[in-house]
């Protein structure tokens, strides 16, 4: 699980200063915010704009192309099922449901409790070994209902521990 | 003392390599044994993982697969057995390693170093060969690189198969001030992983490669674009550029040549279709990954509008060896116009899944029988899907057709990056072709309708279909829908995904007519 910040425009500034050297920077600091926020905030995508001289739109028109970028706070783990095609074959459609219905809601939602975001990812290049999930970067693999259960259980736990 | 190998790639430490490793560590704090660990990468024998192995003077023996309960037992085994003679009885024991039939079978090329080495040890990679490619390289005028790769027959492994050198070339012989090699490493095929493995396990081949593509066609910056999934990778690369740039491999001076190449890695964001070369490099300017009309080529006007090379990842790592052993070497293997050998991932549902590298020409038969070992859940194999998730699902009678680019043409299908997935009995194949539908419906860049409509209405068609409503007529409206993405579409996106659609729809007519008809609804 990891900790995050709430946003301000000197902290977006100093992120975006230390990449403006690079070539074609925008995606990178999309990268270096969300890392440090946990979402891009919509707020900053003006000032965003700003630093690098085009519209907001323009800015905006890239934040809603990518998946991974997201403009709420997740939740406190984000849970990526694997839908792709060597999942599937050892039963990740099972699994889909099975976390839906644990988790009581569907992809790209957020658990009332604010415990659990749940996304759909497209291989995580562990098919050797599906089905897999991802719990923020970890991977997990041959995930089961049950393992899955023994998973969520482990999540919560932890929590509680850290409190 | 003794040395032991504990893999570290990301599905390993998905099975337990990381707690494994700490549990040994610990194991030797307290039984106060002189213990010298090296985390290797993968040998991809993932049924096998966690896979362990002890040094001894007849070559490393492994063990495996190894829980953290096993350790215990393994260990004091281990520990109080000869160097030579390790204890063999233990039920995990597998021999030395390369005696395993599935590794000892294959023809490891490109992943020759491969859960070999340490990934970041700079001085096991030399050890093994790494950098003579650069070595001759650098004796080698820029154009006789050019020919080198031509020469070998070296296709892009990273599933259009178009000549390696042919594309050099271009941009070799285009002026400009700047020109850029871009490593394509979104790797979004699903049931893909040898680049994966590449990046985590020989980061420094794939360095050594984008080096000498850079001395070959006059390149000083090199960008590797990694998709977002792939954490492990990225944090393996980033240190192995930074190991690099302290041997003065990377820089100013590649190995006081006078020639500068530098090298970043670039994250992507979750998006399929940068994958497609153009779209990866708008997304590397820092835009929508929008797929750009050809011409121009990239290699003519790529990044930045600068002749660039972009290379997947298995392609610019197979360089070195060729640079190293000679084009002749290379195509040594392999036959007709697929030259080489190809890095195939066996995945999904089969007992033995892993990498298998391995010379042109194997039947996918082989492959999933004798290397695969069958299905996984014990049941027979209904449905091989080569390619990826724009490749055809292939039924029995074409198992047979060997893994070769033309052979695969020939028949409708396509190897793309080698992901080999299998389905057992139990899988429905008309839920498999509407996937295909909704999966380019997702991930489509909507620049042309037939792939950006064209997908969504597949997507209803097919659901129609399996509903058994207007049976005849929405067969044919999915004919028709697929033909015009075939058609009408700007990029293999829309342009494939008619084949794993209709190669399910054809062979396996039984699984999209299950319910009765009923005729008449709308
Ligand atoms: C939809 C789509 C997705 C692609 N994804 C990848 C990919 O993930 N990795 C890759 O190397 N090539 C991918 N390609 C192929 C690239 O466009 C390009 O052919 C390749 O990077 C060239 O390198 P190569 O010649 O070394 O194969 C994709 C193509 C399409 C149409
Ligand atoms: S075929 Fe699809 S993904 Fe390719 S350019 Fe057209 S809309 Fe974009
Ligand atoms: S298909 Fe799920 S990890 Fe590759």
């Amino acid at each position: 699980m990891v900790q995050h910040l709430n946003w301000d425009p000197a902290t977006i500034s100093r992120i975006a200063r230390k990449h403006l050297d690079q070539e074609g920077a925008l995606l990178p600091v999309l990268h270096s915010i969300q890392t440090e926020f946990g979402h891009i905030p919509p707020d900053c995508v003006g000032q965003i704009a700003d630093l690098f001289n085009v519209s907001a739109a323009e800015v905006h028109g890239v934040l809603s192309f990518y998946p991974f970028f997201r403009s709420t706070p997740p939740g406190r783990h984000t849970i990526q099922i694997c839908r792709a095609e060597a999942c599937q074959s050892m039963g990740s459609r099972l699994l889909e449901r099975h976390a839906k219905l644990t988790l009581g809601i569907d992809f790209h939602q957020t658990s009332a409790d604010g415990e659990f975001t749940l996304e759909p990812v497209y291989c995580l290049g562990n098919c050797a070994c599906s089905p897999s999930i991802r719990v923020g970067t970890q991977i997990f693999s041959h995930v089961d209902s049950a393992r899955f259960d023994a998973l969520i259980d482990d999540l919560q736990t932890n929590i509680l521990e850290v409190k | 003392m003794t040395t032991i190998y504990i893999p570290r790639d990301t599905t390993t430490i998905s099975l337990g390599a990381d707690k494994l490793a700490d549990e040994i560590v610990n194991f030797a704090a307290d039984k106060q044994l002189e213990l010298s660990i090296i985390r290797n990468g993968s040998r991809g024998l993932y049924w096998l993982e966690p896979m362990i192995e002890i040094e001894t003077s007849a070559g490393r023996i492994a063990y495996g697969p190894v829980m953290i309960e096993d350790i215990n037992y393994l260990m004091t085994s281990v520990m109080a057995s000869a160097s030579a003679n390790v204890y063999t009885d233990h039920p995990l024991y597998l021999g030395l390693t390369e005696d395993i039939p599935y590794l000892r079978d294959q023809q490891r090329l490109t992943f020759a170093r491969v859960g070999i080495i340490d990934p970041l040890s700079i001085e096991h990679f030399l050890q093994h060969g790494g950098f003579q490619g650069l070595k001759h390289a650098l004796t080698k005028k820029p154009a006789e690189i050019v020919v080198d790769i031509t020469d070998s027959g070296l296709r892009g492994r990273g599933g259009a198969a178009f000549p390696t050198g042919i594309k050099w070339q271009t941009v070799l012989l285009t002026e400009s001030d700047q020109k850029y090699i871009v490593c394509n490493a979104d790797e979004g095929d699903s049931g893909t992983f040898a680049d994966r493995m590449i990046m985590e396990s020989d980061p420094f081949s794939l360095i050594e490669g984008m080096i000498i593509a850079g001395l070959a066609v006059g390149a000083t910056r090199g960008y590797i674009y990694l998709r977002e999934e792939y954490r492990l990778a990225q944090q393996v690369l980033e240190q192995a550029i930074h190991v690099a740039e302290e041997h003065h491999y990377l820089g100013e001076q590649v190995h006081g040549s006078g020639h500068e190449f530098r090298l970043e890695v670039r994250m992507g964001a979750g998006a399929y279709i940068c994958g497609e070369e153009t779209a990866l490099l708008d997304s590397l300017e820092g835009k929508r990954g929008m797929v750009r009309t050809k011409p121009p080529v990239p290699a003519v006007a790529g990044l930045f509008g600068k002749p660039t090379v972009v290379n997947n990842v298995l392609s610019l790592a197979t360089v070195p060896v060729i640079l190293a052993r000679g084009s002749q070497f290379y195509k040594d293997y392999g036959l007709g116009r697929s030259r080489g050998t190809i890095p195939l991932q066996l995945a999904g549902n089969v007992r033995h899944a892993g990498l298998v590298e391995v010379a042109f020409g194997i039947s996918l038969r082989k492959l999933v029988t004798y290397f695969g070992g069958g299905t996984r859940t014990g049941k027979p194999i209904k449905a091989i899907q080569v390619g990826g998730p724009l490749g055809a699902y292939l039924p029995t009678a074409q198992w047979d057709t060997p893994l070769d680019y033309e052979a695969f043409t020939d028949i409708g299908a396509i190897l793309g990056h080698g992901g080999v997935v299998v389905f057992d009995d139990t899988v429905d194949m008309a839920e498999q072709a509407q996937f295909a539908m909704e999966f380019c419906a997702i991930e489509s860049c909507g620049k042309c309708t037939p792939c950006r409509i064209g997908s969504t209405r597949g997507v209803e068609v097919l659901e129609k279909i399996r509903q058994g409503t207007q049976r005849e007529k929405n067969s044919q409206l999915l004919i028709d829908l697929c033909e015009t993405m075939e058609l009408g579409s700007l990029c293999a996106m829309g342009g494939m995904t008619p084949f794993p659609v209709l190669s399910a729809f054809n062979n396996f007519r039984e699984d999209f007519f299950q319910s009765l008809e009923r005729d008449g609804e709308i």
